[in-house]
This record gives structure tokens, C-alpha cells and sequence, in this order.
């Protein structure tokens, strides 16, 4: 079947069987932030925002994507590198791994939220699962970034 | 793997229907369940452009449309505050976001799913299930009917005045629930629904009255047929064992549910 949907902001229009997943035309195109990293729908690691929703990418038929707006990791290498020094500092991510799903349900509630506390950023990022650490970098790293973010706008309004 | 010959997006319920009535086809929900099988589907018939992914408020219900997002049930304001917290709680822990912004509220009652926290809830509310054939059926009645071929287009909460409560225990954060159970006083019908026994959902039902005049009854009274009733749900709901857990501790689970929600639904504990 033939579809359109737009990648990261680019209007792709190909070719895909009617069973295809999406996560699989995904990486047909190169993004291969997305990733499968179980066969449950469970871990989050194919996380991808459509029309800026987050969504499994491993559940969702690819003819589905069509008229839609597609983001992945690639798609938000800005903000990926804004919040990745956050990751970092707070030594949060291990094998890294799980980080591109992760990074785009955080800019996805990061969207949603207004001012989550830490118990709604942990119930938002309960569907992307670590296997390496305890949550606890993370965390620390989504306070602290949220933190920066209200200075840096307190500063601007100033 | 799921193999899919045809995938169709109808422009009518009709269409969908017409096209559902041969057996190797397929309703699309929100696949997250579908594509962990095998099937072997012909047409794959997706509802999705038929505007039935948004819930409607009237004077006397909310009208969910099948396609409506487990996310957008557990986020709409207005069934929050009329459910008392109760549709939210029994939503949050079905594993993350990303999968409730996929999974539809049509999927989860159409497959009547043993481990459905969805139709454990629904269950407890005034809920009818509405078909393009069939018309409307009470989600009571439509729980234990037979698969057919008739397409799911709404499921409509009548807004009976209802206190209710709902709690699950799961073996981990975001795993499918052990048991669920949601209690809720219906206008003067008291309703208990246990789920994941592992089973399919079931109204307990009280023969003997023992929960009867909930309402009136002091504190005192309100715990004490609180502790007959979760006896007696304990005694007579078939549970069974599973890679979660076994028979004999869901069971134990049932009696204790059955309490704490309907301490909650009384108001006399809050902290669960």
C-alpha cells in the first residue's frame, strides 16, 4: 500500500505491506533510535510521538502513520543534546540502551505536565523500563533539568 | 506472527460491519494485544477515521466512542470527578503512557479480556455497550454473551449516582493485575466486580443481603458487613492459578480487596 506521513518533519511517501509495523519502517529509514526491545508492548523503547503523543511504534500498524506527523530521537537531536547533559551529569544512563524512548516520553510529558511533582514524573515514565539502573539518576536528572528550565524562563521574564 | 492480507479504513460503521461478517476478518483496536498473536487476518478493518475516538458529555451519560484511548478516559476531568477517582485508579497502572495513548476503551470491552482492568470498572458503573446491530446492551449482560460478528461502536456510563472505589494488586508496577476489584454503591444497588481471577470480570452478587442498606448503616455496622461480605465474595468467586500467581492466593487477595474497597466506598478508610 502505498502511504504518506510526515518524518521529523519530512513528507516521505513509500511503499508498505498492510502487517508492517511502523517501528520497522522507522528504521527502514534510518532512525535506528527506535528500537525493539521486547515482544510485549511493555518496555518503551520504541517510543515515538505521533502528532505529539507518545506511542509504541511496535504496536502500530505503519499504513496507520498515514496523514500523520511522525517524531523520533532523530527528529529532536536539539533537545535530546539539552537534556542529555542532565543524563549525564547525574551519571543516569548506563548501556543506553533504553535512552532514546525514554528521552522522547520525557519530551512528551515535559509537554503535557505543568510542574510534575516526583511522583507524577515517575507514574508518566512508568511504561520505560531500565534494566541497567534504579530510576533514581533519572529522576534526579528530570528535577534538576525541570529546575534549569524554570530559571532559564524566571531569567528571560526578568 | 500477525499476518494482515487486506487493511481497510471504512468510511461507515456499515462498511465495517459488512465486511466483519466473514469470519477471518479482523476490528482493528489499538493492536497492542492483536499483534502479540498469530491470526492470520484477511481484512484488517480500522476504525479510526470515524471521528469515534472522543467522549461525549450529556445530562445523562458520557458517550465513549470505541476508538477512544484508555489515556483520554483515564485524563477526562469530568468521569474522574464523577467516578470519584475510581476510573482513573483503575487506568494508571496499565504499563505505561505510551501503551494507554494506543490501547482503545472498544479493544479492552470488546475481547472481554480475563485480565481487563477496564471491564472490571466498567462493570461497577451504570455501563451499556453499544452495537451497530445489537443496539444497546447492558455491559452486564453483554460480559458473559457469546463472540458474534457485530461491531462495537459506543460504550455509554449512564450517570446513576454512584460512590465507588477501585483497587488491583499486581506483582510489579505495570504487569497485568494479580486481581482487581472495584466496588461501587448504584443508586441503591450495591455491586462488587472482581477481575483478573484470572478469569474474565464477574458481579459477585449479595443473595443474602448482607450489604443491604449500606447507606443507613453506622460505621459500625458498615464493618462488620463489610467482614461477612468479603468472607462470603472469597467463598464464592472461582479464582485459578496462573505464571502470576495461584488460586488459593487470589482468593486470599479477594477477601481482602473486597474490603478495602468497600471501606473506601463507606468512607471510613482513605489510605489504600
Amino acid at each position: 500500500m502505498n502511504i504518506n506521513f510526515w518524518l521529523n518533519g519530512v513528507c516521505i511517501n513509500c511503499e508498505a505491506e498492510p502487517d508492517m509495523i511502523l517501528l520497522d519502517l522507522l528504521r527502514e529509514k534510518g532512525c535506528y533510535s527506535v528500537k525493539r526491545g521486547c515482544e510485549t508492548s511493555n518496555c518503551g523503547l520504541c517510543t515515538v510521538l505521533m502528532d505529539g503523543t507518545p506511542v509504541l511504534s511496535c504496536s502500530i500498524l505503519a499504513v496507520r502513520a498515514e496523514g500523520h506527523k511522525i517524531t523520533t530521537l532523530e527528529g529532536m537531536q536539539k533537545e535530546a543534546e539539552e537534556f542529555g547533559s542532565f543524563l549525564a551529569d547525574e551519571g543516569a544512563d548506563q548501556c543506553g540502551f533504553c535512552n532514546p524512548g525514554f528521552l522522547m516520553n520525557v519530551f512528551a510529558m515535559l509537554q503535557e505536565l505543568k510542574d510534575p511533582s516526583e511522583e507524577d514524573i515517575l507514574e508518566y515514565l512508568a511504561g520505560n523500563l531500565c534494566r541497567c539502573t534504579g530510576f533514581a539518576g533519572q529522576t534526579r536528572s528530570i528535577l534538576k533539568f525541570l529546575q534549569y528550565k524554570k530559571e532559564q524562563k524566571e531569567a528571560d521574564n526578568a | 506472527m500477525l499476518k494482515i492480507r487486506n487493511y481497510i479504513k471504512v468510511k461507515s460503521i456499515a462498511e465495517a460491519y459488512e465486511l466483519n461478517q466473514k469470519k477471518t476478518a479482523c476490528i482493528l483496536g489499538g493492536m497492542v494485544w492483536l499483534k502479540m498473536g498469530n491470526r492470520n487476518i484477511s481484512t484488517a478493518i480500522d476504525l479510526s477515521g470515524l471521528g469515534l475516538d472522543t467522549i461525549q458529555e450529556t445530562e445523562e451519560e458520557f458517550i465513549i466512542g470505541c476508538m477512544t484511548s484508555l489515556r483520554t478516559l483515564e485524563t477526562n476531568q469530568a468521569l474522574h470527578e464523577f467516578s470519584h477517582g475510581a476510573v482513573k485508579e483503575s487506568l494508571r497502572h496499565i504499563v505505561g503512557v505510551q501503551f494507554r495513548n494506543c490501547a482503545t476503551v472498544g479493544g479492552s470491552i470488546y475481547g472481554r479480556y480475563g485480565f481487563s482492568d477496564v471491564l472490571t470498572m466498567l462493570l461497577a458503573l451504570d455501563t451499556w455497550a453499544e452495537f451497530y446491530e445489537g443496539g444497546k446492551i447492558p455491559l452486564s449482560e453483554f460480559v458473559n454473551m457469546k463472540k458474534n460478528r457485530d461491531v462495537l461502536v459506543n460504550i455509554r456510563i449512564r450517570k446513576t449516582p454512584v460512590f465507588c472505589s477501585y483497587r488491583s494488586q499486581r506483582n510489579s508496577e505495570t504487569d497485568f493485575p494479580v486481581l482487581a476489584c472495584a466496588a461501587s454503591l448504584l443508586g441503591e444497588e450495591t455491586r462488587t466486580v472482581i477481575g483478573a481471577r484470572p478469569g474474565r470480570a464477574m458481579i459477585v452478587g449479595d443473595p443474602l443481603g448482607i450489604l443491604k442498606n449500606f447507606r443507613e448503616m453506622t460505621n459500625k455496622q458498615r464493618a462488620a458487613a463489610i467482614a461477612s461480605y468479603a468472607e462470603y465474595a472469597a467463598d464464592h468467586v472461582p479464582t485459578g492459578s496462573n505464571m502470576r500467581a495461584s488460586a488459593e492466593y487470589r482468593t486470599m487477595l479477594v477477601k481482602v480487596l473486597v474490603r478495602r474497597t468497600w471501606e473506601a466506598v463507606g468512607g471510613m478508610k482513605n489510605e489504600y
